[in-house]
């Protein structure tokens, strides 16, 4: 397992994740993946990219500082993301019972970590 | 936007509205023109539909020769725009999407919303007629016939 590997599968661990991905935000490509089963992490790294774009366009519109961290709640989950160096983007998916405090925290950490 | 044919549209158009693509051409693998959006010349059509077959015809050609079956798509990205080039089955055999697209969108969201296009055409498309025979002279008067569809000419 490379040590990039190792970093999302360690995201994958806070309980109700159900994936991480590394993902260029320019395009929105996954560069790497540790997702369970069943879980498509393609259409997530797309939106997240470009959500992540959009909003850090609109910061800088507003004369705000580039966002740290993206957290989109829906009925039946999250996705968190977090910016990372290179323009990568690291993409977390979570259940509606995730904890998502420490998701962050990992995330972040995570983030860090790939350089 | 035009099509040849109609039932294409609806599916095209929800694409057009949800990737920002800036060109979309789709076309059977032999290079015949089924719908495009943004090309403003037939020669441009014309020459984009004949030169995006002849890629995915080359990767597949690739793809056999290192045992790796089929390829998804080509993807070629560039500083100000990106091209996007994948084939996909319909009743009516091998169609292939061509997507040119700027920085106002992304590979990731094209990829996105043109699997969802191939979904959408494959729920929309009717029975498949009966093939003719495909002679010389009737490729010619499709061609045209498809130019017109295309072009309004």
């Amino acid at each position: 397992m490379t040590a990039l590997q190792a970093t999302l599968e360690r995201v994958t661990r806070v309980r109700g994740i159900r994936g991480a991905m590394l993902v260029h935000e320019g395009d929105g490509l996954v560069v790497a993946e540790a997702l369970a089963e069943g879980v498509e992490g393609a259409p997530v790294a797309a939106l997240a990219a470009s959500l992540l774009a959009r909003l850090r366009r609109a910061a800088a519109g507003a004369g705000l500082a580039p966002p740290e961290f993206l957290q989109l709640r829906a009925e039946r989950g999250a996705v968190l993301a977090v910016p990372a160096a290179d323009e990568l983007l690291l993409v977390a998916i979570a259940d509606r019972d995730a904890n998502l405090g420490l998701a962050r925290l990992e995330l972040r950490e995570a983030a860090g970590r790939v350089r | 936007m035009r099509c040849v044919e109609p039932w294409v549209a609806g599916p095209l158009q929800a694409f057009l509205d949800e990737s920002s693509a800036r060109v979309t051409l789709l076309m059977t693998s032999s290079g015949q023109v089924i719908a495009q959006d943004g090309f403003t010349r037939s020669v441009d059509v014309m020459a984009a539909a004949a030169l995006g077959a002849a890629i995915v015809a080359s990767t597949d050609a690739i793809a056999q020769l290192t045992g790796a079956g089929r390829y998804g798509a080509v993807l070629h990205q560039g500083t100000a725009q990106g091209l996007y080039l994948a084939p996909f089955d319909t009743r009516r055999g091998r169609w292939i999407g061509l997507v040119v697209f700027g920085p106002e969108t992304s590979a990731g969201l094209v990829q996105l919303f043109f699997r969802d296009l191939a979904q959408a055409l494959a729920a929309a498309e009717p029975e498949a007629r009966p093939g003719g025979v495909l002679l010389a002279e009737n490729f010619e008067r499709e061609l045209n016939a498809s130019l017109r569809s295309l072009f309004g000419r």
